[in-house]
């Protein structure tokens, strides 16, 4: 008896080892670098003086730059992704529309990037067609409108999966329920498919909000520099400046923003399946 | 379990692996031995027959490798396990490379063809004697316009730039010492300024100057001044010169405070090993049809005065891209001016670029 515990439990353990191979040499000891290198300063001494300098108006400004456009490119994904995918999910071939959502995330973002400078260039297709309606030609590139709309496009294919396979999954019998009992439409949906659709959107959000946050190549391609994220001033920091110092320190203040959107979407979605059930 | 196991030590060695891999990859130009020569140049930035030229003279296999950066250029040179025979660092990077003690002095013995440089561009201040470095190729900064686009403005002075008729007109290179030093050029202070006051109200200055800003962007630049999309840029002449062969339009003007005057020179890093085939490749480069025909392929200017005569007469004289001496009197050529400074100065351009919205 004695032994056969024994060997279970050794059983149960080893699974873990090459996890937490994997865990400890690519996640922990990269983000341990990062934390380590964010307490030195350009001689190679050590300091806290990165810090202090993160919370220096400059930062301070742009990480509530890069907020305000990680929550603009989230707020538009979402309002477009949720009934992009409620529609898909009344398709006779859903699955086929889906891939054909999904195929452009194959490409690479640089090309798609590119793509748009050409198509929203003074001389491209859009403005081309602007002035066909006598609208005329409009400076579309480099302004706020361009960087959003681009951003949106690239992160809406992550937004519709999730969502897709909330709605996928629903039972349809629920909402005939609600029908019978005589909720209207909106009723319906704000009652009972929005709450039970609620955790492919918080998978969504995280998936769209926390890359955006540090978005930084299509800040300068399709925004020229006109909006600046904490991924521009990483990006200058290493490249540039070579100040691996500060360029740890704005990324471990950058994990840290990431592990609090990811407390705060998971913590309330416990709590909702916790009291879900206690009725 | 055993297949655990396995899996543990597959991890292992996939890690091992990578680490070999990476080491195999950074020797690249390893399998060198004797008769190989590796070459570490900026892209576009030699003509490929000469390569072809050079082997056949000499027997020599060139390894011919890219980069785009001063900085990523050093990391690679710094971290060894490379064989760099040749590269070609900018001027402040060749006085941070000699700090750092990656270059190896040049024994002129060896170079007979330097006595073809324009003793104008020798002994410099970033380089002494020119223990360590040749000068490969040299420009300005300026600003590339395009008058079919514009109402009759030039540019003869900075403060042209800030004209209130130029709205969303003028793009800038991503580039702190460029942008900021405008600024500094604009109220007549050096461009290598470590005043924190004159940094302050150059960059107060530039400030001003967002409603006319259209982008502040990279490489792409060229491609737009090419297309019409933007009619005015802040550019170095090599670029200015692409622009100007694809599109007739545009033109290139340094304006009369002054600006910043850049050399881009070929040394032999630390990592050198087969020297006597570097000494060949840069005594070859220094012919004067070599050079001549490399300019002609680049586009930029070469300090090579006896390459000159081989040139078109109309590129050599023209002053936009060989200015005289008085003008060259108004050009300053960056110093390393430590990490610390260039620290500084890109943090009041981001500061800069954040204003402009």
């Amino acid at each position: 008896m004695v032994r056969r515990m024994k060997t279970n439990r050794t059983n149960f353990r080893l699974p873990l080892v090459p996890y937490s191979l994997w865990i400890i040499l690519f996640v922990i000891a990269p983000i341990g670098l990062i934390v380590y290198y964010s307490f030195f300063d350009l001689g190679g001494n050590f300091t806290l003086s990165n810090y202090s300098n993160f919370f220096t108006s400059v930062y301070l400004q742009l990480t509530v730059s890069s907020f305000w456009y990680a929550f603009l490119i989230t707020f538009f994904s979402l309002l477009i992704a949720y009934p992009t995918a409620y529609f898909l999910t009344k398709l006779k071939h859903k699955q086929l529309w889906l891939l054909l959502i999904i195929i452009p995330s194959w490409i690479n973002l640089l090309l798609k990037t590119y793509a748009f400078i050409g198509l929203m260039g003074l001389y491209g297709p859009i403005n081309a067609a602007l002035e066909a309606f006598g609208i005329g030609k409009h400076q579309i590139l480099f302004t706020d409108f361009s960087f959003v709309f681009v951003s949106v496009y690239i992160f809406i294919p992550f937004m519709i999966l999730p969502i897709f396979n909330a709605l996928d999954k629903l039972n349809p019998a629920l909402i005939d329920a609600s029908r019978d009992l005589g909720a209207n439409a909106w009723t319906t949906f704000t009652r009972v498919i929005w709450p039970l659709t609620l955790n492919g959107v918080k998978s969504g959000i995280q998936v769209v909000f926390i890359p955006a946050l540090s978005l930084f190549m299509i800040t300068r391609l399709i925004a020229g520099n006109r909006v600046i994220t904490l991924g521009t001033a990483i990006e200058q920091q290493f490249l540039v400046t070579q100040n691996w110092g500060m360029g740890s320190t704005i990324a471990v203040f950058l994990i840290l923003f990431m592990v609090v959107i990811l407390l705060l979407t998971t913590a309330n979605e416990r709590g909702m399946a916790g009291s879900g059930k206690k009725r | 379990m055993k297949s655990l196991i396995r899996g543990a030590l597959l991890i292992i060695i996939a890690a091992a692996v990578l680490m070999i891999v990476n080491a195999q990859l950074a020797k690249s130009g390893a399998q060198a031995g004797g008769n190989t020569l590796t070459v570490y140049n900026w892209g576009e930035y030699i003509d490929p027959d000469l390569i072809k030229q050079f082997e056949k003279e000499t027997g020599i296999n060139v390894i011919y490798e890219t980069f785009d950066s001063n900085e990523g250029m050093m990391g690679k040179i710094e971290q060894g396990g490379t064989s760099y025979d040749i590269t070609v660092p900018s001027e402040y990077m060749v006085e941070m490379m000699r700090k750092k003690d990656l270059l190896i002095p040049l024994d002129y013995s060896k170079i007979p063809n330097m006595k073809n440089i324009d003793p104008y561009f020798e002994d410099l201040p970033f380089d002494p004697k020119n223990k360590y470095s040749i000068p490969y190729f040299w420009g300005t900064l300026g600003i590339a316009y395009n008058p079919s686009l514009l109402e009759g403005q030039t540019f003869e002075s900075w403060d042209d730039v800030w004209d209130p008729s130029l709205k969303q007109e003028v793009v800038l290179v991503d580039s702190a010492r460029e942008v900021i030093g405008m600024g500094l050029n604009s109220l007549g202070y050096s461009l290598n300024s470590t005043d924190p006051r004159e940094l302050r109200e150059a960059t107060d200055k530039l400030k001003t100057l967002s409603p006319n800003i259209k982008a502040v962007i990279g490489d792409e630049v060229t491609q737009m001044m090419m297309n019409n999309e933007a009619a005015v840029s802040l550019i170095w002449s090599g670029q200015a010169a692409d622009m100007m062969s694809e599109n007739e339009d545009i033109t290139y003007v340094v304006p009369e405070e002054g600006s910043n005057l850049w050399f881009d020179n070929i040394v032999i890093p630390r990592t050198v090993k087969n020297i006597d085939g570097a000494y060949k490749f840069i005594d070859f480069m220094l012919r004067p049809e070599v050079a001549a025909q490399n300019a002609d392929y680049v586009g930029y200017s070469t300090p090579n005065l006896k390459a000159l005569d081989f040139m078109d007469p109309e590129v050599t004289s023209d002053e936009r891209y060989y200015p005289d001496e008085e003008a060259r009197g108004h050009l300053e050529v960056y110093k390393d001016l430590g990490l610390e400074m260039l620290g500084f100065y890109n943090e009041l351009f981001l500061e800069f670029k954040m204003d402009m919205k």
